[in-house]
């Protein structure tokens, strides 16, 4: 791989970033408005509730990790939609650069866009709400390598869905993280959900960072090798989400769909 | 005046050999072979739906052939594609720059993509050679056709390729624009070390231009030769006509010239 060609791609994100504000909002305008909006839910829910409970660490804190997650996928889907939308795929894919490093440019601005991101929410959900991140100690950091994983290869899979199915079907790319959040147990225990619910939370790697958050929450101990399930399970389905970017790449290229989509017609 | 390919020369840019593309109900290249030396610009032409597109998306890689093999430099398309594309680019009216990075910024972008060295250094050459300086810092997507096709050319010789394919470079342009690029192609073509794959409509500037030219029809090549003398080796006054009668009853044209 080039560190070269990887750089091109980012710099094109940055450069589309610098001269337009409204690719930048994003970035934050929508997680923060979910910190504020479920920070008040919550500190009315700590009011009206006679349970004594705190709702901030397990609602305010799933809210916070789930939006992480979100703009992780966001974050690699977007950039690929910028060369959907210019039109710019004959020009990307018809040089040097391999699939590999185009993939490998999409992560590093998600890496970068979704960490911008995560210090707003952060200083938002802590300043305001009086969240502490603190109360989940270092289990924090396998909590979002586990998210980021995830988001980074339904990002990716998401990207094929498009590539495969064309510009239209970038509709179902959008509600995805909304699609996968009553499966992932992020406000409540997956026991509570149907058993073939309950299997496909099982495949989801997030659902075992929420079941931890809530383990903390309720000062229990976290069952670590749940964990390492999640972040194996994040891993494997970050390299099928290669695999299967690079099959739907390769039917691309065989069938012309690739060419397609910049040339008004194949003759 | 047109600087001619040295014909002796043993090196070719780009070698097509038995190529095919079948899609499911129709064959839309068939068994097609010919070659671009240095120096030398190849005009590609034919009605629509001839080929030639298709032809050149093969080349680019973007579409994978059903048989047959691509080789450019020596470097097969298929099995060493990196590597093949590393010494080719390409301009086409279909595939415009991002208009929402400016001039010098998609330059930036495709020189890092093309790994092109000492490219700030490259990219002021090419400001210049293209007059595109004043340009620098403009949206390509708020120049005029001329203009992006200027930036178009720019970014199809960053990387000084060896074989420069330019899938109707001039179209949408006006008569005196049209005529600069044509200038410009064609200074690329003898001032290079390169060749060139062009396809067009126009067959004045065919003539003008092109060394050598394939008639391509239902995907497969009809007849090749010289564009100043084919048309009266088969009795026709201009290359247009020759176009026009070879769109129209391509059977009848004898298999020999093919």
């Amino acid at each position: 791989m080039s560190p070269r060609r990887i750089s091109g791609i980012v710099l094109r994100q940055l450069y589309l970033m610098r001269g337009s504000p409204t690719r930048v909002l994003p970035t934050f305008a929508w997680i923060a408005i979910d910190i504020v909006l479920w920070g008040f839910i919550t500190r009315w829910l700590n009011q009206v509730s006679h349970a004594g409970m705190d709702f901030v660490p397990s609602l305010l804190g799933a809210v916070l990790l789930w939006d992480f997650f979100t703009r992780v996928m966001q974050g690699v889907t977007t950039a690929f939609f910028e060369d959907l939308w210019s039109r710019n795929f004959l020009n990307v894919f018809a040089t040097p650069l391999s699939i590999s490093e185009y993939v490998s440019g999409l992560v590093i601005i998600s890496v970068m866009t979704s960490s911008i991101g995560l210090l707003i929410m952060l200083v938002l959900a802590s300043s305001i709400f009086g969240l502490s991140f603190l109360a989940y100690g270092l289990l924090l950091l396998p909590f979002l390598l586990v998210l980021f994983l995830f988001g980074i290869a339904l990002g990716i899979v998401a990207s094929g869905i498009v590539l495969r199915f064309g510009p239209a079907s970038e509709w179902l790319v959008w509600p995805l993280p909304a699609l996968l959040s009553p499966f992932a147990g992020v406000f409540y225990p997956l026991s509570t959900l149907p058993m073939w619910m309950q299997w496909v939370g099982h495949l989801l790697p997030p659902s075992y960072v929420f079941t931890g958050m809530r383990a903390i929450v309720a000062g229990q101990a976290v069952a670590w090798s749940d964990l390492a399930i999640g972040i194996a399970l994040a891993i494997f389905e970050v390299a099928l989400s290669g695999w299967f970017f690079s099959r739907v790449y390769h039917h691309a290229v065989n069938s012309g769909l690739l060419a397609r989509y910049s040339a008004e017609s194949v003759s | 005046m047109i600087e001619t390919p040295d014909s002796n020369i043993s090196r070719r840019v780009l070698v097509v050999e038995k190529l095919c593309k079948q899609y499911r109900d129709r064959l839309a290249v068939d068994n097609i072979s010919f070659d671009v030396r240095p120096h030398e610009i190849v005009g590609l032409l034919g009605p629509n739906g001839a080929g030639k597109t298709t032809t050149i998306n093969m080349i680019l890689g973007v579409l994978k052939p059903t048989a047959g093999s691509i080789q450019i430099e020596n470097f097969d398309v298929a099995r060493q594609r990196r590597r093949a594309l590393a010494s080719t680019n390409f301009a086409a009216v279909y595939a415009p720059l991002p208009g929402n990075l400016t001039v010098a910024q998609n330059l930036h972008y495709f020189g890092l993509i093309y790994d092109v060295r000492g490219l700030r250094e490259r990219i002021e050459v090419l400001l210049e050679q293209f007059d595109l300086r004043r340009f620098r810092d403009t949206k390509c997507g708020l120049l005029s056709s001329g203009e992006q096709t200027r930036v178009t050319l720019a970014k199809a010789v960053l990387n000084q390729p060896q074989l420069l394919l330019l899938d109707e470079p001039t179209a949408s342009l006006d008569p005196a624009t049209a005529q600069d690029v044509r200038g410009m192609i064609r200074r690329i073509a003898s001032e290079g070390s390169g060749g060139i794959l062009w396809t067009s409509h126009n067959m004045y500037e065919v003539q003008e231009v092109c060394h050598r030219v394939l008639f391509l029809h239902r995907g497969k090549i009809l007849l090749q030769g010289d564009p100043k003398t084919l048309p009266e080796e088969h009795g026709v006054a201009t290359l247009d006509e020759l176009f026009i009668r070879l769109a129209r009853e391509p059977l009848r044209q004898p298999a020999e010239h093919a």
